[in-house]
């Protein structure tokens, strides 16, 4: 397994934003946790994308929301997303 | 009324040609939606069926429930006494409601801060609107009520009236559904569930990437069969079954054995073994959980039959018209019987081993009996058995 690159202050958020949409124990809720683990099913995934895109302000494609695995590849993919906002320097 | 015609003989001829009603969505800023593409009743001229005075308290989707059932009317000729109208029935479906007027209603108060909304925004919006404002029209007096099922709404309408003639309640019933679900904030809310398409609606395909929005109506006038013989009518086709029942498992995913299980029931409801039916007008709503959990369910009721038969779904015509979607499917499925044929499935690409393959041309094929499926969302199946 290879070490998540996206930034720990994202992460964090990430992992708070589906701990409450998922009225989970934060501790419950890690980056190597499996959407099954957690018993997020397809109505849940479309919660969480809500929550995500208000919490960081951005828009998660249809297409690339269908192909997350797991909360690594979300968090990656939110950070891809709020990058591509950011103003470049 | 719907995105193939003003009437049931331009929507058979567009199912004929495979002519999907698909399109870029009018009437809405889609700017920054995901999707741009609906099935629109474009067609639709409310100034050529109403004057302006009739045309107040009437939502969109009271007007399309009132056009279609003019034309069921017109060439069912009932002729009816006032007294037989005492025991007619209306049965009508819908998702939404009217959701235009609402939606303007709230704008204004929301939005614009506007002290008050219009005073008919009520009656506009009521699910049943529709089928009070034909009970005005009609001046019929029997039993009227409307369904909310989401999409199994007009199965679950014209069931429920077939079951009111069949045991005797009615003397006759007019029955279907009606739905104009095209607002900005209802675009959204579809959005927002990431269930529809970003270009077009594609049924047991293995590409396909979600359903397209439809609007119309489609209105049946039901009559015992010995009634319509003895008045020498053309009887286009026998309503011989319907089931209904829920699956007790998810909001928004489809159980495979909860919709096997409606099908039998309706078979059983009308006394039809399995192996007699020919053609399937699927829910076929064109996304990836549906079309999976529908094709097991055929497979479960008609196993090794099912490959002699033949399944469409013409949502891919006609769109997924919410709560009329069984209306509009049920003249498909009519039309078919009468004309021996089955509508295609448009935009159809590629097989996907997961489901079965739907018929992709329009076809001659012969057949004495056809269902078709609704599925709604919270696991609300209805399914029509009929006969040609």
């Amino acid at each position: 397994m290879t070490e998540s690159t996206v930034p720990p202050e994202i992460m964090e958020r990430v992992l708070k934003t589906l701990a409450e949409t998922q009225k989970l124990p934060l501790e419950k809720v890690t980056a190597t946790a499996t959407f099954q683990e957690l018993e997020i099913d397809s109505l849940d995934g479309i919660n969480i994308l809500f929550a995500l895109e208000n919490e960081f302000d951005i828009n998660i494609p249809d297409e690339s929301a269908r192909l997350v695995k797991d909360i690594d590849e979300l968090a990656e993919g939110v950070w891809k997303l709020v990058s591509e906002k950011q103003p470049k320097a | 009324m719907s995105a193939l015609g003003g009437n049931a003989r331009e929507f058979w001829d567009a199912c004929r040609a495979g002519r999907s009603g698909i399109g870029p969505i009018g009437g809405i800023d889609m700017t920054g939606i995901r999707f741009s593409n609906g099935a629109q009743a474009r067609e639709f001229d409310a100034s050529k069926h109403f004057d302006e005075k009739q045309l107040v308290p009437l939502d969109r989707f009271a007007q399309l429930a009132i056009v279609a059932a003019r034309e069921a009317m017109g060439q069912a000729a009932l002729g009816l006494s006032a007294e037989e109208k005492q025991r007619a029935a209306i049965v009508t479906g819908s998702c939404y409601g009217g959701k235009a007027s609402e939606d303007a209603g709230f704008h204004s108060l929301y939005y614009d801060r506007s002290p008050r909304v219009h005073p008919l925004t009520i009656p506009r919006l009521m699910a049943n609107a529709g089928a009070s404002a034909l009970t005005l029209e009609l001046g019929w007096q029997g039993p009227v009520w409307t369904v909310s099922t989401a999409c199994s709404s007009a199965n679950h309408a014209i069931g429920q009236a077939f079951w009111l003639v069949r045991h005797g309640i009615a003397d006759v019933a007019l029955a279907g559904g009606s739905e104009a679900p095209f607002t900005y904030g209802s675009m959204k809310a579809w959005e927002a569930l990431r269930v529809v398409s970003p270009d077009t609606c594609r049924p047991f395909s293995k590409n396909r990437a979600g359903m397209v929005l439809g609007e119309g109506a489609a209105m049946l006038v039901l009559e015992p069969l010995e009634r319509a013989v003895a008045r020498g009518v053309t009887v286009l086709a026998e309503i011989v079954g319907f089931g209904m029942g829920a699956d007790a498992h998810h909001i928004t995913q489809p159980s495979a054995a909860g919709a096997a299980r409606v099908i039998g029931l309706a078979l059983a409801d009308g006394g039809v073994a399995a192996e007699s039916v020919g053609v399937v007008n699927a829910h076929g709503t064109g996304t990836a959980v549906n079309d999976v959990a529908e094709s097991s369910a055929l497979r479960t009721v008609f196993g090794s039959h099912l490959d002699a038969m033949r399944v469409t779904s013409t949502k891919s015509l006609h769109g997924h018209a919410l709560g009329a979607a069984g209306a509009l499917e049920a003249v498909a499925t009519i039309c078919g019987l009468r004309g021996q044929a089955v509508a295609p499935t448009a935009n159809f690409v590629e097989a996907d081993p997961e489901t079965v393959t739907p018929v992709t041309s329009f076809v001659p094929f012969a057949h004495e009996v056809a269902i078709s499926n609704s599925f709604a969302f919270g696991g609300l199946n209805a399914v029509l058995v009929m006969r040609r």
